[in-house]
C-alpha cells in the first residue's frame, strides 16, 4: 500500500496547493515543500530499512509489491513494484521535487497554487513511471506527466526572443514525446496480442510478457518502438530537437525536473523494459545504440560550446552526458550499468545545481545571454564559487559523483567495445572545454557591467550546500548506491549476455 | 404481424414520437418555452428508463432488429438528445421568435435516429435516415435571420440530398442483383464472390453514409455547417446524427458479406487514412472553435473507421466504447461553447480569442473545457484515451499497420491544435470579454450537466471496467 501512497501523495498535495491559493501566497509553497519532503522521507526510510539482496535462483526480488485488478477485459492490473533502482530514483524525485519548490520560491510570483499543482503532478507521474510494472500503467504515467510539464513551460516559461516561443517550445516537447509514446503503445499492444495469439492469455504484466515468444521478423520492430520512445526522452541525438528549447524556455523548477528526473525516466525505461523484454534484439541493436550514444556525446558537447544562452548550454551538456548512459546500458556489462546509475544520480545533482544557479543569476541580472555577462566573480559573493564546483562536477573531476559514474562506464564498456570507449573519452575533453567556456564567459573575463549584486540568501545557500554535499558524498563513497542497484544491474547484464549468446548460437547454427 | 411483444420493444420510439406530438399540440394551444423543454426532457427520460425493458427482445418487430447494438446506440442517442435539450433551453432563452419548435424538430430527429440504429431493412434504413436528416435542416437554419445559419441549413440540405441520391442508387443496384432489401436476405444472397455491380452498389452506399459521417473527401460541408448552425443544433449533428449513421454502417458491414470484400476494405482503408490525416491537418490553424471541433470530429470518425475495416466482434466492442467516449467528450466540448454563447445573441461565441484567459475568470468552466480537450487528444486518465487505446488495439490485433500508423500520425498532428486551444484558456492576458457565461452558470442545469460530463470523462478514463463490461454484454448479445 505504501507504493500507492508514494504516487498519491504528490497528486493530493497538488490539489491541496491549488485550493490553498486562497489562504495566501506562502501556503501553496509550504504545502508543496512538505509534500515532496514527505515522499523523500518515506523513500529514505524504505532505503534504510530495506534489504537489498542479489537475486538468487533466477527469481527477481522485489523490495515491495502491490497489485490489484483494474481493467479485467485486457488483463490490465495496477501492479506496482519497487526494487533498488526504483527506490533510488523515487528518492531522487522527492529530493529534486523539494529543490524545485525551493528554487521557485521567489521566481514564481503569479498563480502560485496552479503552478505547484502542475509541479507536483509531474512528480507524481514520474514516481508512477518508476513504480509501475504493468505495461499499460507504465504507459499511462509516461504520457500523463507530459500535460503538467506542458503547462509549466507554456505558462510560466521565459519568453524567448520572438513573442510566444515558450508555447512553441512546450508544444514541440509535447508532440515529440507524445508521438513517440504512441509508437511505444503500438509496440506494447503488438507484444500483448502476439502473446495472446500464442497462449490465449491477455495480459499487460511485465513478468508475463517477458515470456512472450515474438516471431523473429517482428521482434526488432517492437524493440524499436520502445527504443524510439525512450530515445526521444533521453534524448538521443537525431531525436533531441525538443530539449534545448524546452530547457531554455522552462522556468527553473521545470528545468530542474526535466534534466534531473524526466530524462532519467528514459534510462529507467530502457533498463526495466527495453532490455529485459527484448534481450536478443537489444544485443543485436547494441552497436547502433552505442554509435548513437557516441554521436550524442560529441554532438551535445560541440554544440554546447557554441551556445550564447546559459540554459541552452547546460541543456546540450545533458545530451552529452546521457550519451554516456546510453552506451553503458547497451554495453551489457554489470560495471557499466552500475556506472550508468551513478551517472544518472550524479547528473541529476550537478545539472540541477547548474540550472538553479542560472535561475539565481537570472533573478539578479535578468538575462540568460552569456554575451551580456562576464566578470561576475567579483560582483556576486559565493555564487561563482558554487558555479565553479558544479561545473567541475559536470566535467567529471575526480572526487565528484560524475567522475565515478563516467569512470565506471568507460571501464565497464572497454572489454566489449574498446573503440567506443576511446572515442567517448574524447567527449571528456570536450566536457572540459565547454565547462571552462561557461565559467570564463560568465564569471571571469571583462566586466560587462559594474556594481555589486546581492549574494545568496539562506534558502539559496541551503540548496547549494545540500547539492554540493551530495555530489561529494556520492563521489567519495558510492558503495551504498552500488549495493542498492547491484541486483538490477546483474540481472540486466545476465539477460544481455544470454541474449547475445542465443544470437551467437543461432548464427553458428545457420553457418553450419 | 405486430404483436404486443413488438410494441414493447418499440416503446422508446413510441414514447419519443408521442412526446413530439404532445409538444406540437401544446405549441398549437399555447406557447410556453420552459414547459415545452420540460416535456421534451421528460419524454426522453421516460424513453431512457423503459429502454432496458426492451432488451433482450423476444422477437423484433418487422423491418427492425432490436439487438444489443441497437439498445446501446439507443441509450447513447437518448442521453445526447437529453443533454442537447438541457443546453438548448438556456441557449434559446435569448432567441427572438418562436423557440418551442426547436424541441419539436429535435424530438423528431431523435425518433429517426432511434429507428435508424435498429433498422434491419434497407427501406427502413432509408426512411429513418431521412427522418433524422429532415428536422436537422430546420434545426441548423433555425436562427434564419442570421445569414450563416441559413447558409448552414441550405448547405446541409443540398449535400444531404446528394448523399441520399448516392445511397438510393447503391440500394437499387444491390436490389437489382439480389432481389432482397432486408439484411438477412442480403446476407444469404451474397455468399458468392460479389461482382462489379454489387461492389458498386456497396461502395455507393458507403459513400452516401460517408457524407453524413463527413468522411474525407465528402467532408466539405462540415466546417461551414458546424460554424453556421446554432450551437445546440451543431451538438446534435456532431453526436446523435453521426452516432446513428455510424452504427447503421457497422451493421451493414457486419451483416452483408459484400461490405467486407477485399476491394471495399481497401477503399475504406484509404478513406479512413485520408479522414484521419485530413481532419487533423485542416484543423491545424483554425481559429474558430466550432470549425475546429468540426474538423476534430472528422478526424475522430477517421479513427473509428478502423472498426469498419476490421468488421469483427472486437470491432463492435471498439465502436461501442469509442462512441461512448466520443459522445461524452464532444458533448462537454460543444457544451462549453453553447454555454458561453447562451443566451442567444445573434452569433455564437466561437472565436478562439474570446476564450483567452477563461481559466482566470471561470476556473471550473475552463477546467471542463480542458478535460474535454485532453480527452479529444486522447491523453491518459481521460475517456478519450480509452477510446484511442481500443482503436489502436483493434488495428494491431487485426494487423492493419497502415491504419495504426495513420492513427499515430493523426494524433501527433492533432495535439498541436488541441494544445493551442487549451493553452489559450490559461494565458494571462485577458481576451475580448464581449461574451461570457452568466454568473450563475454553475448552479443552472446546463452548467451542472457540463460538470457531470467532465467528471464522467475522468471517471471513464480512470476506471473504464464497468463501461467495457456493459458494452461487451450488449455487443455479445
Amino acid at each position: 500500500m505504501i507504493l500507492v501512497w508514494l504516487i498519491l501523495i504528490p497528486f493530493l498535495g497538488g490539489l491541496l496547493c491549488w485550493q490553498a491559493d486562497r489562504w495566501g501566497e506562502q501556503a501553496p509553497r509550504w504545502i508543496a515543500l512538505a509534500t515532496m519532503l514527505f515522499v523523500l522521507v518515506i523513500s529514505l526510510w524504505l532505503w534504510i530499512t530495506g534489504d537489498f539482496v542479489l537475486p538468487q535462483g533466477g527469481q527477481y526480488q522485489w523490495l515491495l509489491e502491490w497489485r490489484a485488478p483494474w481493467i479485467p477485459r485486457f488483463g490490465i492490473e495496477i501492479h506496482l513494484a519497487m526494487d533498488g533502482l526504483s527506490l533510488i530514483l523515487v528518492a531522487l524525485t522527492g529530493f529534486l521535487g523539494a529543490l524545485a519548490v525551493l528554487c521557485s520560491w521567489h521566481e514564481i510570483g503569479h498563480r502560485i497554487g496552479f503552478f505547484h499543482l502542475n509541479l507536483l503532478w509531474i512528480l507524481g507521474g514520474v514516481v508512477g513511471v518508476f513504480l509501475a510494472l504493468d505495461l499499460f500503467l507504465f504507459f499511462l504515467f509516461w504520457e500523463m506527466m507530459l500535460v503538467p510539464m506542458y503547462f509549466l513551460i507554456a505558462l510560466w516559461g521565459h519568453s524567448g526572443s520572438a513573442g510566444q516561443t515558450r508555447i512553441r517550445a512546450a508544444t514541440r516537447f509535447f508532440i515529440y514525446t507524445q508521438a513517440s509514446g504512441l509508437l511505444m503503445l503500438v509496440a506494447i499492444l503488438a507484444l500483448v496480442f502476439i502473446h495472446f495469439g500464442n497462449t490465449g492469455q491477455l495480459s499487460f504484466s511485465y513478468e508475463v510478457l517477458r515470456q512472450a515468444e515474438v516471431p523473429e521478423a517482428i521482434a526488432p520492430w517492437l524493440m524499436l518502438g520502445f527504443f524510439v520512445a525512450f530515445a526521444v526522452k533521453l534524448p538521443v541525438v537525431p531525436l533531441h530537437g525538443w530539449l534545448p528549447d524546452a530547457h531554455a524556455q522552462a522556468p527553473t523548477a521545470g528545468s530542474v525536473d526535466l534534466a534531473g528526473i524526466l530524462l532519467k525516466t528514459a534510462a529507467y525505461g530502457m533498463l526495466r523494459f527495453g532490455l529485459p523484454l527484448f534481450p536478443e534484439e537489444s544485443a543485436e541493436f547494441a552497436p547502433v545504440a552505442m554509435t548513437l550514444g557516441l554521436v550524442s556525446i560529441i554532438y551535445g558537447a560541440v554544440l554546447a560550446c557554441g551556445q550564447q544562452d546559459i540554459k541552452r548550454l547546460i541543456a546540450y551538456t545533458s545530451i552529452s552526458h546521457m550519451g554516456f548512459v546510453l552506451i553503458a546500458i547497451y554495453s551489457g556489462s554489470e560495471l557499466a550499468i552500475q556506472g550508468a546509475v551513478v551517472l544518472m544520480v550524479a547528473h541529476a545533482f550537478s545539472s540541477a545545481g547548474l540550472f538553479i544557479l542560472s535561475g539565481q543569476l537570472y533573478e539578479r541580472i535578468h538575462t540568460r545571454d552569456m554575451r551580456t555577462m562576464g566578470g561576475l566573480w567579483g560582483r556576486i559573493p559565493s555564487l561563482p564559487g558554487f558555479t565553479l564546483f558544479f561545473v567541475a562536477a559536470s566535467l567529471g573531476m575526480p572526487a565528484t559523483a560524475n567522475f565515478v559514474g563516467e569512470f565506471m562506464i568507460l571501464f565497464g564498456t572497454f572489454p566489449t567495445a574498446p573503440v567506443v570507449v576511446v572515442i567517448a573519452s574524447a567527449g571528456l575533453v570536450l566536457a572540459a572545454i565547454y565547462s571552462l567556456i561557461l565559467m570564463q564567459r560568465v564569471h571571469f573575463g571583462p566586466v560587462y557591467r559594474e556594481g555589486s549584486l546581492p549574494g545568496p540568501d539562506w534558502r539559496e545557500y541551503f540548496m547549494m550546500l545540500t547539492l554540493l554535499a551530495l555530489v561529494l558524498l556520492v563521489g567519495l563513497y558510492p558503495q551504498p548506491l552500488l549495493d542498492t542497484t547491484a541486483g538490477l544491474a546483474a540481472t540486466v547484464a545476465e539477460l544481455f549476455a544470454d541474449g547475445a549468446g542465443d544470437r551467437l548460437v543461432e548464427l553458428s547454427g545457420e553457418v553450419r | 404481424m405486430l404483436t404486443a411483444a413488438h410494441l414493447l420493444t418499440l416503446l422508446p420510439l413510441i414514447i419519443v414520437g408521442s412526446t413530439a406530438v404532445v409538444a406540437m399540440l401544446w405549441i398549437a394551444w399555447q406557447r410556453h418555452h420552459a414547459g415545452t423543454a420540460l416535456v421534451s426532457a421528460a419524454g426522453l427520460v421516460v424513453a431512457l428508463l423503459v429502454l432496458p425493458l426492451t432488451y433482450p427482445a423476444a422477437s423484433s418487430p418487422p423491418l427492425m432488429q432490436v439487438d444489443g447494438l441497437a439498445v446501446m446506440a439507443g441509450a447513447l442517442i437518448l442521453l445526447s438528445a437529453l443533454v442537447t435539450v438541457i443546453l438548448s433551453h438556456h441557449y434559446l432563452t435569448g432567441y427572438i421568435g418562436p423557440r418551442e419548435e426547436f424541441y419539436l424538430l429535435l424530438l423528431c430527429a431523435t425518433a429517426g435516429a432511434l429507428a435508424l440504429v435498429a433498422s434491419d431493412h434497407l427501406a427502413m434504413l432509408f426512411i429513418s435516415l431521412e427522418l433524422l436528416s429532415m428536422p436537422l435542416y430546420g434545426m441548423l437554419a433555425y436562427s434564419f435571420r442570421a445569414e450563416r445559419s441559413l447558409e448552414a441549413g441550405i448547405k446541409y440540405l443540398l449535400l444531404s440530398a446528394a448523399a441520399t441520391a448516392f445511397l438510393l442508387f447503391g440500394m437499387a443496384l444491390i436490389y437489382a442483383r439480389t432481389g432482397y432489401l432486408d439484411l438477412a436476405g442480403l446476407t444469404g444472397a451474397l455468399v458468392d464472390a460479389p461482382d462489379a455491380w454489387m461492389l458498386a452498389g456497396a461502395a455507393l452506399m458507403v459513400v452516401g453514409l460517408g457524407f453524413k459521417l463527413s468522411v474525407v473527401p465528402f467532408h466539405l460541408w462540415t466546417p461551414d455547417v458546424y460554424q453556421g448552425g446554432p450551437a445546440p443544433a451543431t451538438i446534435f449533428l456532431a453526436t446523435v446524427s453521426k452516432l446513428a449513421v455510424f452504427v447503421v454502417l457497422l451493421r451493414l458491414v457486419l451483416a452483408a458479406p459484400v461490405f467486407s470484400s477485399e476491394w471495399l476494405q481497401t477503399l475504406v482503408t484509404v478513406l479512413a487514412l485520408l479522414t484521419m490525416l485530413g481532419g487533423n491537418l485542416l484543423a491545424l490553424f483554425q481559429a474558430n472553435l466550432k470549425r475546429l471541433l468540426g474538423y476534430s470530429s472528422i478526424a475522430h470518425f477517421g479513427y473509428l473507421l478502423v472498426a469498419i475495416v476490421a468488421g469483427n466482434t472486437l470491432a463492435m466492442e471498439t465502436t461501442g466504447v469509442y462512441l461512448i467516449t466520443y459522445l461524452v467528450t464532444t458533448l462537454a466540448a460543444f457544451g462549453v461553447v453553447t454555454l458561453v454563447s447562451s443566451p442567444f445573441r445573434g452569433e455564437d461565441a466561437d472565436g478562439l480569442p474570446l476564450y483567452r484567459g477563461l481559466f482566470w475568470r471561470r476556473p471550473y468552466l475552463a477546467a471542463v473545457m480542458t478535460v474535454s480537450f485532453l480527452s479529444l487528444a486522447g491523453i491518459p486518465l481521460t475517456a478519450g484515451f480509452i477510446g484511442k487505446f481500443y482503436v489502436i488495439a483493434l488495428g494491431v490485433a487485426d494487423s492493419r499497420w497502415w491504419l495504426v500508423g495513420g492513427i499515430v500520425a493523426g494524433s501527433a498532428i492533432g495535439l498541436y491544435y488541441y494544445l493551442r486551444v487549451m493553452v489559450t484558456l490559461y494565458l494571462p492576458e485577458p481576451g475580448m470579454r464581449r461574451r461570457d457565461v452568466t454568473n450563475d452558470w454553475g448552479s443552472r442545469l446546463g452548467g451542472i450537466t457540463l460538470m457531470a460530463l467532465a467528471v464522467a470523462i475522468l471517471l471513464l478514463g480512470v476506471y473504464p471496467a464497468p463501461m467495457i463490461d456493459w458494452v461487451r454484454q450488449l455487443s455479445m448479445g
